[in-house]
């Protein structure tokens, strides 16, 4: 990885780094003593180590080798049903979609008024999202930025979270991204989200007090009775889901995990989720884009 | 109601090839409650019929057993080009129909 990308990464790092040393700081002992020469020089070693040792990128738990579609966990029938362009029933949705994105549906200019064909010009758009919005200052996922470019430039109220017709946008959308890497910019503006979402990853929620980490960095590959843990990527969202029954985001799917420990689920559209997502295609970089997947 | 359907692209004559169609559909079973508590009432395809070059070639009765979202697969005999016409019903009354074309080459 390029090291520009991640330079901004390093005073965030160095931070942490420094905070720890600092509460180790009156373990030194007396002020004026060497022990605080030591300590000073201990914090001068740590930012070096910090610089030296992120100036790649900061570490993921699951190393690029090792990470695994969440596909590859399916069994036979369910990836032969995402392999058939014709029998994934997302594909459905993706149908709807193209029509969607010709129809302006009562606004001046439909989507392809101002984005031409989408299989040429949605290639790879769907691999940078959840991204930062600069007019909203937030970061948007992809359902989110079509709702965005509803009310902005087409003067349309936007669609309902989780409709089928704004999940058959962004199917539609996503799938022009097939095969191609999830690739999300962690940058300044991205950076606050991205820090708030890995404490929540990493953070004990619900009745059952489990993290996220708990299923799917300590013990995925493991079963819960009938189920495989996976790695939990978002990789093949928007999905159809073979338990609903239906075609569904990645915010549908997150609310089920928050839900299966137990804790209050947030809403649809919150920053919470879409910092979550953010997290997670950083996580997952790398893995091929599926939409339309199709998942147990 | 989107719906697709599949068929090659030609066919020899006499030869047999597959049709498949995709519909999309809750096919509401009527054995669920709403959060409420109130049944929620059974809403199925429950006819589908599909007609080749105007005579019927295919027809199925669908029931609360089928997943939603129903697919289906049969297999005809290519006599001569024409529309395969499909057109279906639910239990609210919906219709819907969809058609393609098949190039029947010699």
């Amino acid at each position: 990885m390029e090291p520009t990308k991640y330079a901004a990464l390093i005073p965030g790092l160095i931070r942490s780094a420094c905070i720890g040393v600092h509460r180790r700081l009156p373990l030194f002992g007396g002020a004026g003593s060497a022990r605080n020469r030591l300590a000073a020089s201990v914090a001068g070693a740590c930012l070096l180590h910090a610089a030296l040792s992120t100036a790649a990128e900061p570490q993921r738990k699951i190393p690029p080798s090792a990470l695994r579609s969440g596909i590859t966990f399916a069994s036979a029938d369910v990836r032969a049903l995402q392999a058939d362009d014709f029998e994934n029933p997302g594909m459905l949705w993706v149908e709807r979609g193209a029509k969607r994105w010709n129809d302006a549906g009562g606004a001046a200019k439909s989507c392809r008024d101002c984005h031409g064909d989408a299989v040429a010009r949605m290639k790879g758009v769907a691999t940078r999202y959840p991204a930062f919005d600069a007019a909203s200052g937030r970061v948007l996922t992809l359902d989110a930025r079509i709702n965005a470019c509803r009310t902005r430039h087409q003067s349309l109220d936007p669609l309902p979270l989780e409709s089928d017709d704004l999940l058959a946008l962004s199917a539609y959308v996503a799938k022009q991204s097939r095969g191609m890497p999830v690739e999300v910019t962690i940058d300044e503006r991205t950076m606050p989200s991205f820090e708030r979402a890995r404490a929540l990853y990493y953070r004990r929620i619900g009745q059952f007090n489990l993290s996220c980490a708990h299923c799917h960095e300590a013990n995925w590959g493991k079963r819960i009775y009938a189920e495989t843990v996976s790695q939990g990527h978002g990789n093949g969202y928007p999905a159809y889901r073979l338990e609903w029954q239906a075609f569904g985001s990645l915010e549908r799917r997150l609310r089920a995990c928050y839900s299966g420990v137990r804790a209050e689920m947030p809403d649809y559209g919150s920053a919470e989720l879409a910092e979550l997502q953010l997290f997670l295609s950083w996580r997952g970089r790398g893995l091929p884009v599926e939409a339309p997947g199709v998942r147990r | 109601m989107t719906a697709r359907i599949q068929v090659p692209r030609e066919v020899q004559r006499g030869a047999v090839f597959e049709v498949r169609i995709a519909i999309q559909h809750p096919m509401e079973t009527g054995f669920r409650y709403d959060l409420m508590g109130k049944p929620i009432p059974k809403n199925v395809i429950n006819t589908l019929v599909c007609r080749y070059g105007g005579a019927e070639a295919f027809r199925a009765e669908l029931g609360s057993g089928i997943a939603a979202n129903p697919y289906l697969q049969f297999y005809t005999v290519a006599e001569a080009s024409g529309d395969l016409e499909f057109s279906w019903v639910d239990d609210a009354g919906e219709r819907g129909s969809e058609r393609v074309t098949v190039n029947v080459v010699e």
